[in-house]
């Protein structure tokens, strides 16, 4: 009898055994066998983060074919210890055979497994692999050939702007659209109306932001000097300030601060259409002669640009948002081309120093050009070691 | 000292953020990410400063009767409005069923829809006189302005089969399609001279970038030398 009750419950204690470890479902009579396991688990620490995450790829299971449909999915289980307790990391669709868990911790040890899933249960992988932790790298390794560029670069402008300073002035070719601005102003002044500047709609994090309020100093000098009024409605609170102090700078340099108008920089709003209703309404109500765009801009470059046109005001726009200078080249009298808004702060000022910096940006462009050209040949000819170099992360 | 300490600091953390770039290490990465998240609370307060210009530019063209005042009336009232709303409602403002939820989806993005919408009208009246054929480049514009706009729309398609099947071009290869043609225009000449500006404008940042660490192009600090 003893013998006969322990054969019974054998396979109930065997299947409780096995639930303890990891969870297994016996299927229903009638319904598919459990599917065959995957295999082959591999975890590495991901290289060039900061210890971030591990990579883990694994083979699938025999049965994860196409036909089969014995595999619904994978579980990627996680532990400290090889003994567990597991938790799943992530469900992953059949066919998946890798998966970068990015919610491990720095230098910790983690011991990986992957059950197959399927609709005759589920089955723990073989075997556990671990231990694998993430550490994090000192240095980018995919980065070598924009660490390489950009060492060249400054290089070539520190080299530029001391011969500049030691009295070789490098040639800058006229740039018609900055030497519009000046003929903008001088219109408004003859016509007594004012100046609209709008240094874009993009927050001081982005560098065309920076580049068109460097430019609104020397804008503002010229107005000042003029004794032309100025208005700059600008849409992020960062700007803003930098705004007022550029435009306060202009008005002293020219030796007016008493003509400085505290409303002339204007608040308006982040609201990309806001700010257009804002400065659409400026050119209508307040007339201004000239309209200069030095900047970021997006859809609303057409929408200021058309209603500036419409007003028949002299118009000058920059931007190195390629999709919109093509809106500015319509609807404005002179366009600022891509690196000519940064090479403006430089030309207008004429500090040596800042005019030697774009001869150091020519000579990188002709390295550029070069490395183009014997990129194209290197590719056709099968041999991709420079672009691999040239492959980031 | 007034320039020096902010310049200092400019080049110390322009230069930090550089080696970010290349150090994933969580020496470097940690701070970079604080610095940046710094930068919201900067932000948060320029906005006090932000609102009270707004205000104070708008009270004194409603005092001064300037054109449109009584539009600066309503913008005022709003600005208000909107701000003790959302004081009141607190962090759940965006929530359903708050009244600052309701002036967003209910005034704020219909005014905005309709700024936007402008837009195909203005586009209409730019694209008139870009296509008025006085040089040979404003040609060129004009013929390859067609072909990508037939070439992206059925009546394209249309016209190129009745073109190339029909009898007066058969076994034309399908490269003279305006879909093809439209699709060599934008991979090839527009990408070029598009990938070139992009090339240029990175370089300008990156010497903009220079000059405002190594204190060159200080303008941006103040008034005073």
């Amino acid at each position: 009898m003893l013998a006969l009750a322990l054969l019974l419950a054998a396979p109930a204690l065997a299947h409780a055994a096995a639930a303890d470890s990891a969870t297994v479902t016996t299927p229903a009579p009638g319904t598919p066998p459990a599917p065959r396991p995957a295999s082959g688990l591999v975890g590495a620490d991901v290289p060039n983060d900061a210890g971030k995450a591990i990579r883990l790829d694994w083979r699938a299971s025999p049965d994860d074919t196409a036909g089969a449909r014995l595999v619904t999915g994978y579980h990627l289980a996680r532990a400290t210890s090889p003994g567990g307790p597991w938790t799943v990391v992530d469900s992953l669709a059949a066919g998946t055979v890798g998966k970068t868990d990015e919610t491990v911790d720095r230098g910790k040890d983690y011991f990986y497994r992957v059950d197959a899933v399927g609709p005759g249960g589920l089955t723990p992988a073989g075997s556990v692999t671990g231990p694998v932790h993430a550490a994090s790298q000192w240095f980018n390794t995919t980065r070598w050939s924009v660490f390489t560029a950009m060492a060249l670069f400054f290089g070539f402008v520190l080299y530029y702007m001391s011969s500049a300073r030691a009295g070789k002035k490098p040639f800058v070719r006229r740039i018609p659209g900055i030497d519009a601005i000046e003929e903008a102003i001088g219109r408004a002044t003859e016509m007594g109306r004012s100046v609209l500047y709008v240094p874009g709609i993009q927050d001081i994090s982005d560098i065309q932001t920076v580049a068109g309020l460097v430019i609104l100093e020397s804008v503002a000098k010229l107005t000042a000097k003029y004794e032309t009024p100025i208005t700059v409605p600008v849409t992020y609170p960062i700007p803003f300030t930098i705004a007022e102090e550029m435009v306060k700078a202009g008005h002293l340099h020219a030796g007016r601060p008493e003509s400085y108008d505290p409303n002339s920089v204007r608040f308006v709003s982040p609201g990309q259409f806001a700010y257009v209703a804002t400065v659409t309404g400026i050119m209508l109500r307040d007339r201004p002669a000239a309209h200069i765009f030095m900047g970021s801009f997006f859809a609303e470059s057409l929408l200021l640009a058309e209603t500036g046109f419409a007003t028949g005001a002299i118009q000058v726009a920059g931007t190195a948002n390629v999709h919109q200078l093509p809106f500015f080249v319509v609807a404005c009298d002179y366009t600022l081309i891509g690196e000519e808004l940064y090479a403006a702060s430089a030309y207008l000022s004429g500090e040596p120093r800042l005019v030697g910096g774009l001869k150091g940006a020519d000579l990188m462009k002709l390295i550029i050009i070069t490395a183009v050209i014997v990129g194209c040949v290197l590719e056709t000819l099968h041999l991709h070691g420079l672009t691999l170099w040239m492959t980031t992360q | 000292m007034k320039r020096e300490v902010p310049l200092f600091l400019t080049a110390v953390i322009g230069v930090f953020m550089i080696l970010s770039f290349f150090v994933p290490h969580q020496w470097v990465s940690v701070p970079a990410d604080f610095l940046q998240a710094s930068a919201v609370i900067l932000v948060a307060f320029g906005y006090v400063l932000g609102g009270a210009n707004a205000l104070r530019v708008n009270f004194d063209a409603i005092y001064k009767r300037s054109p449109g005042w009584p539009y600066k009336i309503v913008l005022v009232v709003s600005l208000i409005t909107t701000v003790v709303v959302g004081a009141i409602e607190g962090r759940t403002f965006l929530n359903e069923h708050m009244r600052s939820k309701w002036i967003y989806d209910w005034i704020y993005s219909p005014m905005s829809s309709t700024m936007f919408s402008l837009l195909a009208f203005f586009i209409a009246s730019a694209a008139f006189r870009a296509f008025r054929i006085r040089t040979v480049e404003a040609g060129l514009l004009a013929v390859a302005a067609l072909i990508v706009m037939l070439g992206r729309v059925p009546l394209g398609d249309l016209l190129s089969d009745w073109l190339f099947q029909a009898k007066w071009l058969p076994g034309a290869p399908h490269t003279l399609h305006l879909s093809s043609l439209q699709e060599w225009i934008m991979d090839v000449p527009q990408n070029t001279a598009k990938r070139a500006i992009l090339i240029g404008a990175a370089l300008g940042v990156m010497a903009t970038g220079l000059r405002v660490i190594l204190g060159i192009e200080r303008a941006y600090l103040s008034g005073e030398d």
